[in-house]
């Protein structure tokens, strides 16, 4: 698939990579622009109303996860997502987008209280990946988005999911479980990030783009291994370039989304979502031992 | 799909990290407390020595010859295979990896099993660490989804013993939406009132952790197991300090409230079947 973003310059990386630039790589890029829209600046577009709720009831409240009560083209919604700060004070605030358990504590807790109340969930992936620091362990992160994924299957609400920026592993999945899963069209989603994977079969950091391209994290990509159902075009040289453009044709893809999802009974979309997520990977063989 | 009778005491295949035991020889040092152990006296604690208690690495085979009766099993599709979703390539292709896996008998990084343990039909997922570090794709999603629907289809209760280093890196987004396929069955397993009791042995990190070793009716771990979401190393690359001693270690969770007990292994069985007598019978 070609698209306008290929033939944007990418963003200078903090570590040069030795390969020319691939489309994956360059998409990458494009999904961390330091201008790219977040979560916030998609909920003051797509939304009115927005009342935030902040907590996890449990231990605290937790910046790199936003969400609250809001009205999507009229319709109450329930909205929660993954937060990047754009300054450096914000930055240090969302964590850099890296929830902690309270995160996903909190976004389990809204999203429950939308299912009690028959409203739909729209959720926005943005993060580089789960917090890899003390708190956060001492805190169980792995018990906290294991109950997320479990307990998203059990809600007779729609749910549709939205991979915007940074789709970083576990941390991005905690609110990954949808009837509908969009990804913007240069946003990545990942097992883990390519520093990390080159980190590991490289040795050497420094060759992501490589290890970008190997990890198939593209939105093409995705779609072809069936694990998003739709592409959502963005306006010029990526959604940076037009804020209001980008969220206009991801309010209408949502809407769309809404619209199909809206005729399911509770139990139908919690067969539909299970039913979609039961048939991903189907990538084996059986031959005889 | 043949029920399996194994006479043999469980042998260690060894070489594969240092917390293994080694086969040469009819003793040797244990790694913990230094004292020299005999391989036999060894066996019969289970791998653990006596000494101090230490809790050697196990294999998925030996892990369920240790729990079902008479080590009698059943294994449920022996021979599934990855068929390599990304067409992945780092130092090798991973198409030679889980090639070379299968000359040493091994198709995938778990073996799912039926069978009695203390006269009770159960379901048991043992996953072998040696398969490229116990990680998770598309082979053990299925596996163990399957064995889920098993347990609800039968009644019959659900123990899966955990030792990986988490998602497979080799098949990608793919291995990620695995643990979302295991997490939603274990919806519906909680939904249908089957047990499911979760081990978790050294080491159980990422992906793994964070689906469905954190989601048993029981969470349980053996002394000393490494257990977390992110690895002590990656941590310590992050926050540039020393983890402090006994950080993500099966007693640390346990006084964070992240696990319901720590388990010996000689106790393992007798803590299983009691667990599920309390709730079955
Ligand atoms: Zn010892």
């Amino acid at each position: 698939m070609s698209s306008n973003a290929e033939s944007e310059q990418p963003a200078q990386s903090a570590t040069p990579a030795p390969e020319p630039p691939n489309p994956a790589w360059q998409r990458v890029q494009l999904a961390r622009h330091p201008k790219r829209p977040h979560t916030l600046d998609y909920i003051q577009r797509m939304f009115t109303g927005f009342s935030e709720i902040a907590g996890d009831r449990a231990f605290g409240e937790d910046a790199a996860i936003v969400g609250g009560m809001a009205y999507f083209r009229g319709r109450p919604v329930m909205v929660v997502g993954q937060q990047k700060g754009r300054d450096t004070k914000q930055k240090l605030l969302r964590n850099f987008g890296m929830p902690k358990p309270e995160g996903y504590r909190k976004a389990l807790r809204l999203m429950r209280l939308a299912a009690k109340f028959g409203r739909p969930i729209i959720t926005m992936l943005d993060t580089p990946g789960a917090y890899p620091g003390i708190d956060a362990e001492e805190r169980g992160q792995a018990e906290a988005i294991a109950l997320n994924l479990r307990e998203m299957s059990r809600l007779g609400v729609p749910i549709i999911v939205i991979v915007i920026g940074e789709g970083g592993s576990g941390g991005a999945l905690a609110l990954g479980v949808g009837n509908r899963v969009l990804i913007l069209q240069n946003a990545v989603y990942s097992v883990i990030s390519p520093e990390s994977c080159a980190a590991i079969i490289y040795r050497d950091a420094g060759k992501a783009a490589q290890a970008a391209a190997a990890l198939k994290i593209t939105a093409p990509d995705l779609l072809g291994l069936g694990l998003v159902d739709e592409i959502v075009n963005e306006p010029g040289e990526g959604a940076h370039t037009d804020y209001d453009e980008a969220a206009q044709w991801l309010g209408d893809a949502i809407a769309k989304a809404l619209d199909e999802l809206s005729a399911l009974a509770p139990k139908d979309l919690i067969d539909h979502r299970y039913d979609k997520f039961r048939k991903m990977g189907n990538f084996f063989v059986e031959a005889t031992a | 799909m043949a029920w399996f009778t194994r006479k043999k005491p469980p042998t260690e295949a060894g070489g594969e990290g240092e917390r293994h035991v080694r086969t040469e020889g009819l003793w040797l040092k244990c790694e913990s407390c230094s004292q020299i152990v005999w391989r036999k006296t060894l066996e019969e604690n289970l791998q653990v020595c006596p000494q101090c208690g230490f809790h050697f690495r196990i294999d998925a085979a030996a892990r369920l010859q240790q729990l079902f009766d008479g080590g009698q099993f059943e294994i449920h599709e022996p021979g599934m295979a990855s068929t390599d979703p990304l067409n992945f390539v780092d130092a090798k292709p991973y198409k030679e990896r889980l090639a070379a896996m299968v000359k040493q008998g091994l198709r995938d990084a778990v073996i799912s099993a039926s069978g009695p343990l203390d006269g009770r039909p159960v379901n048991i997922c043992a996953l072998e660490l040696k398969f490229i570090g116990g990680s998770m794709g598309t082979v053990m999603g299925e596996k163990i989804t399957r064995a889920v629907e098993r347990s609800i289809e039968r009644r019959h209760p659900l123990i899966i013993v955990s030792a990986s280093g988490g998602a497979r890196m080799q098949e990608g987004a793919v291995s990620l939406m695995q643990l979302v396929k295991i997490s939603q069955a274990l919806m519906r397993l909680d939904e249908a009132q089957v047990p499911y009791i979760s081990v978790l042995t050294d080491p159980t990190t990422g992906g793994v952790t964070a689906s469905f070793a954190m989601l048993g009716d029981l969470n349980i771990a053996e002394p000393g197991a490494l257990i977390g979401f992110a690895g002590p190393r990656v941590i310590e690359q992050t926050i540039r300090q020393k983890l402090p001693e006994g950080f993500q270690r099966s007693e640390f969770l346990l006084k964070h409230g992240f696990l319901d007990a720590v388990v010996k292994r000689p106790d393992l069985k007798s803590y299983i079947s009691a667990s599920l007598k309390f709730f079955c019978d």
